[in-house]
């Protein structure tokens, strides 16, 4: 029988102050252990990993000892993909983001046409995985509108994901019928404090509908769920961190056919910018980073194009194992170089060719297929009516 | 032989397939599901394979659980029977476990591949007694696949009468993935040809080399 509570009822007895002071409370021995015995000291090591102390005295020991896991598990492979943003549609009012419904911007949701223009353009990039990215507004890119997006690309896609608005575990159901891979759903902050500061008006205001948006894609069974904190919206953000892993730890351990990616971005200039973030700076990005990959030997770690290059580059090894290319962030981008309406501004703008060589050249292997149609192919024939069904048998 | 995921082999592009770099007119491409979770998505996987790669040979490989990538002893079971009657050469991935071996022998297996340590570990033979075992009672070959970490595992595997290994972290991670190849080939040869040429066993106290009983006459 599967346990019914969900995180945020875990996430109850788990205060945020309590949290945020283990992490002070590390001492060396603590940080030398979890090296030591390569992280698998669960959570108590991920909170010696991501502590102060651990950034003042370990940070190059854990960068080595990262560098060695990833190779030992994913070898010198960086898999490749690339966001296709559909809508810029969105009933949220948030402080940091682009597509704010306050922000005076066109809104534009991309017809079938475009959506197809779009993929011919990423195909000749020779991109195989795909993100789908909508704002969150179910009137305009509902159920219905992902689905349909979903038939369409399918046939010339090997792997599609999306990045959408939480929806209810049904919807999950039927979008991994229709061909759906994973769901990056980020909870943007774990303290509640900070995220009902920053999320003003909207679904996305619920802060416990998201945060348990993973248990109902656990429960639906997808192969893959995203995880990830926005860096910049809380000031504690090694407690922020540490609660995202404490979160992996549960969904592991609850859905544990399922795989799980976690992303690091930092806050980036968008259009009608009004906040002060705090500011994230590189080591810091980097002990996250080597801290979530000792943690967890299994974890996808995805790079972002609000990085710049060089520190891009220089990252790269050091747990990376996905990373996307040529990114537009705006609906119709790869199509249309008109840079309005994106969500953030992209940071790495070489193309995909470029970054691909890069690749080749530090020793890496780019990956760009490593999903296959015919892995899903049970899933999408229970859509199919028993005529149709007995026609593909025969 | 080399064994392909599926997922990766990309047959329609010319810069990102994995086959790309294997000449098959002196490698063997084995086929395998790698990335599945279940029979019946490992069927399809295989009729693709088929399809795809021409061949009726395949690597069937069901982990569930993407953080150990455990085999599931369950669905293995019933994609080898089913698998076998569409007329398939099943090599299954499976378990250390000598009465599941069986039973994928009597379910239409051409050999079984038990594991020796989890995959990508390098820790060598751990399930050595429960692979005595298996090699003991097999009417298939036994192929030692995860966990080869060394030469002297996959040499220990063959001197066990191990048919063959699979290997695969040990050489991608060396510094020079070809020496390493070459290693893992002359230890191959050493355990096989230890294997036929019988083994001494091995004794915790020291024997007397002299006859007891050559009184006797």
């Amino acid at each position: 029988m599967v346990n019914q509570l969900h995180f945020s009822d875990r996430l109850k007895d788990i205060p945020w102050a309590a949290t945020s002071s283990s992490l002070e409370n590390i001492k060396r021995k603590d940080v030398e252990t979890a090296l030591q015995r390569e992280g698998r000291g669960g959570v108590q090591d991920l909170i010696a990993l991501l502590s102060p102390l651990a950034a003042e005295h370990y940070l190059e020991e854990m960068a080595q000892l990262s560098y060695r896991i990833t190779r030992r598990r994913f070898g010198k492979t960086v898999r490749l993909f690339a966001p296709m943003y559909l809508s810029n549609e969105c009933n949220n009012i948030c402080d940091y983001c682009g597509f704010s419904m306050n922000n005076q911007i066109p809104r534009k949701t991309l017809t079938d046409a475009e959506i197809l223009r779009e993929a011919g353009m990423l195909k000749k990039n020779g991109f195989d995985h795909i993100l789908l990215v909508t704002g969150e507004s179910s009137r305009k890119v509902g159920l219905d509108y992902l689905a349909h997006a979903l038939d369409l690309l399918r046939p010339h896609f090997a792997n599609l994901s999306i990045e959408v608005q939480p929806l209810e575990q049904q919807a999950y159901d039927t979008l991994i019928e229709h061909g759906m891979h994973a769901v990056m759903v980020y909870q943007e902050t774990y303290c509640p404090h900070s995220y009902a500061r920053h999320h003003l008006k909207g679904k996305k205001t619920n802060f416990d509908w998201r945060l348990n948006t993973a248990d109902r894609l656990g429960e639906a069974g997808v192969n893959k769920i995203g995880l990830g904190c926005l860096f910049g919206l809380t000031e504690e953000w090694r407690t922020d961190a540490l609660f995202a892993g404490i979160h992996l730890d549960y969904l592991e351990k609850k859905y544990w056919k399922t795989s799980y990616s976690m992303s690091f971005p930092r806050m980036r200039p968008y259009e009608g910018e009004n906040i002060v973030s705090v500011e994230l700076q590189d080591r810091d990005l980097v002990q996250l980073i080597c801290a979530f990959r000792i943690f967890n030997h299994e974890l996808e770690i995805t790079l972002s194009t609000r990085e710049n290059q060089l520190f891009r580059e220089n990252i790269l090894p050091l747990g990376i194992t996905t990373m996307s290319a040529g990114s537009k962030t705006n609906p119709g981008g790869y199509a249309e170089p008109e840079e309005s309406l994106e969500q953030f501004s992209v940071s790495d703008e070489r193309s995909p060719r470029e970054i691909c060589s890069m690749l080749k050249d530090k020793g890496f292997d780019p990956v760009w297929k490593d999903w296959d149609k015919a892995y899903d192919e049970p899933k999408i024939r229970n859509l199919l009516s028993p005529v149709e069904k007995e026609c593909l048998t025969a | 032989m080399v064994t392909v995921a599926m997922k990766r082999a990309n047959p329609n592009s010319n810069e990102d397939s994995i086959l790309d770099y294997l000449p098959q007119d002196r490698v063997k491409i084995l086929p395998n599901t790698s990335g599945v979770r279940d029979a019946k998505e490992a069927i399809f996987v295989a009729q693709m394979a088929r399809e795809a790669l021409e061949t009726n040979w395949l690597k069937l490989e069901i982990h569930p659980d993407p953080k150990y990538l455990m085999p599931d002893p369950v669905e293995t079971l019933l994609a080898t029977e089913e698998l076998a009657k569409q007329g398939f050469t099943v090599l299954p991935y499976c378990h250390a476990d000598p009465v599941l071996c069986k039973r994928l022998e009597d379910a239409g297996a051409s050999a079984v591949m038990p594991l020796g340590s989890p995959i990508g570990t390098n820790h060598g033979l751990k399930s050595r007694e429960f692979l005595k075992i298996i090699i003991e009672q097999s009417n298939v070959p036994v192929v030692v696949d995860a966990g080869i970490g060394a030469p002297s595992h996959a040499s220990e595997a063959l001197e066990l009468g191990a048919s063959a290994v699979l290997v695969n972290t040990a050489l991608a991670v060396a510094n020079d993935p070809p020496s390493m190849g070459t290693a893992f080939r002359k230890s191959v040869e050493a355990g096989r040809l230890a294997y036929l040429s019988g083994l001494g066993s091995t004794h915790r106290t020291a024997q007397p080399t002299s006859p007891l009983t050559a009184f006797l006459g």
